[in-house]
């Protein structure tokens, strides 16, 4: 029980920081219609920020839970990259989509050497920030706090999107721009304005999944990259664009994942990969997706 | 006898261009190692290797309008169907390793294709992404059987029967396996030339500009589709077994999903609207990666910039940009012969 607990747990965790970043890809895919790539580099990025934040904040002396609060800051501080990325995109929004996949590719790569000029070949780490949450003990079994705490930011985050997406006004502008672009024009929405704010967004949630996770693991170079694939994983099973979608992929991808680790290592990728291609033959636009194209 | 007409004089002079040009270029690159040096050399035969894989994913991506994200599948296939077959069953000759690397992609083609071509665009992409990427778990993972993230060493093998263990490294793979290389960029080239202009290529493209009036008239897209997948693996396949020939090595990086963002970059690159884009992307990407890395411990911000510039600038690629200049130049000269 206390196993299966832990496993339930360890795979929550993962999927809290894996549905961040394919919210992210989804917000984007759903109204800009670009897949993108570079979604592991912001969470990479907000991974290094969030470790030289941490250091800077134990440095100085801060009390753990404001440590986590510049943590948080921190990697929200990254998403200032988001404008002027979306305004080089924005050069390629009439061209065919391999292109904008391409060129999301692009900056993939070069956050790569980026992260590499910035913080050195070796992966970044917390030091013990961790372990000084302490662990929850829930009776049955006992658990690191720090996880507790991330599955909780995740819950708020996607009711937080739940509620701005269906609720605000500027959510269901947001909506409309994604149904219907031109319409959305016709009637008076600044699509231009709405691209640059959604995909700033993208980044802010690729980012905070980064810097939420560093302390629980490192930040290092192959993370960006390694990303991708699981948040594409994510998002295939979800759906193309569905928030939802990336909330029930992230489960599923973070449960199974946890559960491959526990009984048949080998199996990590490869069970993910199965229920990918399993959802494509039995559901081919994902489990909340609209029907493929 | 009435004289051709313009056009048709004109495609004809065009055609005399391309094939003066291409036996100028195969009788610049025979005489090769004659002048240049054998690091020069060894640079090239990888350049000859992803010049045929692009030849075949170009043939998804330009004709038939499908871009995989994940064709260096194929590519490590070809690879560690060399090392398997020189290494465990104890093949010797490239021919045989050649046929094999390309059964064993055909065979992985045929499924994986299947699952990836009812759909199109970024779909496609995707899908062929994670198909890559289960590979590559399975080579980094079970390292009992792949080697793990060392991968396998490919053995020494013989070209055409004949026995050539006691050249150095070197002088193998600057002598005969550059011109056996060649030989097989030059085959590959022309065949994927024929397919292109057959009707199959035709079908191809008229697939990839309207799937579904292309439906109406009768072509079988998803077949159609699959044959051109299948192909494209077979090219990946030859590519992959040439270069774990030349570096003696089959490594699971050849699979990771990067490597096939690479094979499309040279290709865009190049220019994936030309037939010779690719060929040009291989040549260009291999060579502008050499001079980089040499000047730059940060080269791939450096390929990262230039790939960004030739996206959002050259959308046509190299090749493209040839073009362009050559029409440019053919106007002026109709202008001042007018005159």
């Amino acid at each position: 029980m206390a196993a299966f607990a832990e496993i339930v747990l360890g795979g929550l965790f993962h999927a809290a920081v894996l549905f961040l970043v394919a919210a992210g890809l989804q917000l984007v895919f759903g109204v800009q219609k670009i897949v993108n790539l570079a979604c592991g580099a912001f969470y990479a990025l907000g991974a290094y920020v969030g470790a030289s934040a941490a250091k800077w904040a134990i440095g100085v002396g801060l009390p753990t839970p404001l440590v986590l609060v510049v943590v948080l800051l921190a990697g929200l501080a990254c998403a200032v990259i988001g404008p002027p990325l979306e305004r080089v995109l924005r050069t390629v929004y009439d061209r065919d989509e391999s292109f904008q996949l391409l060129l999301t590719f692009a900056f993939l790569l070069m956050f790569q050497d980026l992260f590499r000029i910035g913080w050195g070949a070796n992966p970044q780490t917390t030091g013990s920030l961790f372990l000084s949450f302490g662990t929850l003990d829930l009776g049955l079994f006992k658990t690191p706090a720090y996880n507790v705490f991330v599955i909780a930011v995740a819950i708020t985050v996607a009711a937080g999107l739940g509620w701005f997406l269906q609720r605000t006004n500027f959510g269901r502008l947001l909506r409309a721009t994604a149904e219907n672009r031109a319409m959305a024009e016709a009637v008076g929405v600044n699509a231009r304005a709405m691209f640059s704010v959604v995909f700033t967004l993208g980044v802010a949630l690729g980012t905070v999944g980064g810097a939420l996770v560093v302390p629980a693991s490192a930040a290092s170079l192959d993370m960006a990259a390694e990303l991708v694939v699981e948040a594409f994983a994510v998002v295939v099973i979800g759906g193309l664009g569905s928030i939802s979608g990336a909330l029930a992929g992230a489960v599923i991808v973070g449960l199974v994942r946890a559960a491959a680790i526990v009984f048949y290592a080998e199996a990590e990728l490869l069970a993910i990969y199965a229920i990918v291609i399993a959802v494509l033959i039995l559901r081919p636009a994902g489990l909340f997706g609209k029907e493929a194209v | 006898m009435p004289a051709p007409s313009t056009t048709e004089a004109a495609r004809r002079n065009r055609n005399l261009c391309a094939i003066g040009g291409g036996v100028l270029l195969v009788a610049v690159l025979a005489l090769l190692p004659g002048v240049a040096s054998p690091y020069t050399l060894t640079m090239i035969l990888p350049v000859f290797a992803y010049a045929i894989a692009l030849l075949g994913l170009n043939l998804l991506f330009g004709t038939s309008g499908l871009l995989s994200f994940g064709h260096a599948l194929f590519l490590a296939i070809g690879a560690y169907a060399a090392a398997v077959m020189t290494g465990h069953w104890g093949v010797k000759s490239l021919e045989l390793v050649l046929l094999g690397g390309i059964a064993a992609a055909v065979v992985v083609a045929i499924p994986v294709g299947f699952l990836s071509v009812r759909y199109t665009r970024i779909f496609f992409g995707m899908l062929t992404l994670s198909f890559g990427m289960l590979f590559h778990s399975f080579l980094i993972k079970f390292y009992n059987v792949t080697g793990g993230d060392t991968g396998m060493s490919v053995k020494r093998v013989r070209l055409l029967g004949l026995d050539l263990s006691h050249l150095s490294r070197v002088e193998f793979q600057t002598g005969p396996l550059y011109y056996y290389a060649l030989v097989l960029v030059i085959a590959a080239t022309l065949l994927m030339w024929r397919i292109v202009q057959s009707p199959f290529g035709l079908h191809l493209r008229a697939q990839r500009d309207n799937a579904r009036k292309a439906e109406y008239l009768g072509v079988r897209v998803h077949a159609f589709r699959l044959a051109a997948f299948v192909l494209s693996a077979a090219y990946g396949a030859v590519a992959g077994v040439l270069l774990a020939v030349r570096s003696g090595n089959a490594d699971p990086e050849l699979a990771y999903w990067t490597h096939s963002g690479e094979l499309v970059f040279m290709t865009v690159l190049g220019g994936f609207a030309s037939f010779v884009g690719p060929l040009v992307g291989a040549f260009a990407f291999i060579f502008l990666r050499d001079w980089l890395m040499g000047m730059t411990e940060f080269w791939r911000l450096a390929m990262g910039g230039i790939l960004v510039l030739v996206v959002i600038f050259v959308p046509r690629g190299l090749a493209g940009l040839a073009a362009d200049a050559t029409t440019r130049l053919r106007n002026q000269f109709d202008l001042r012969s007018r005159r």
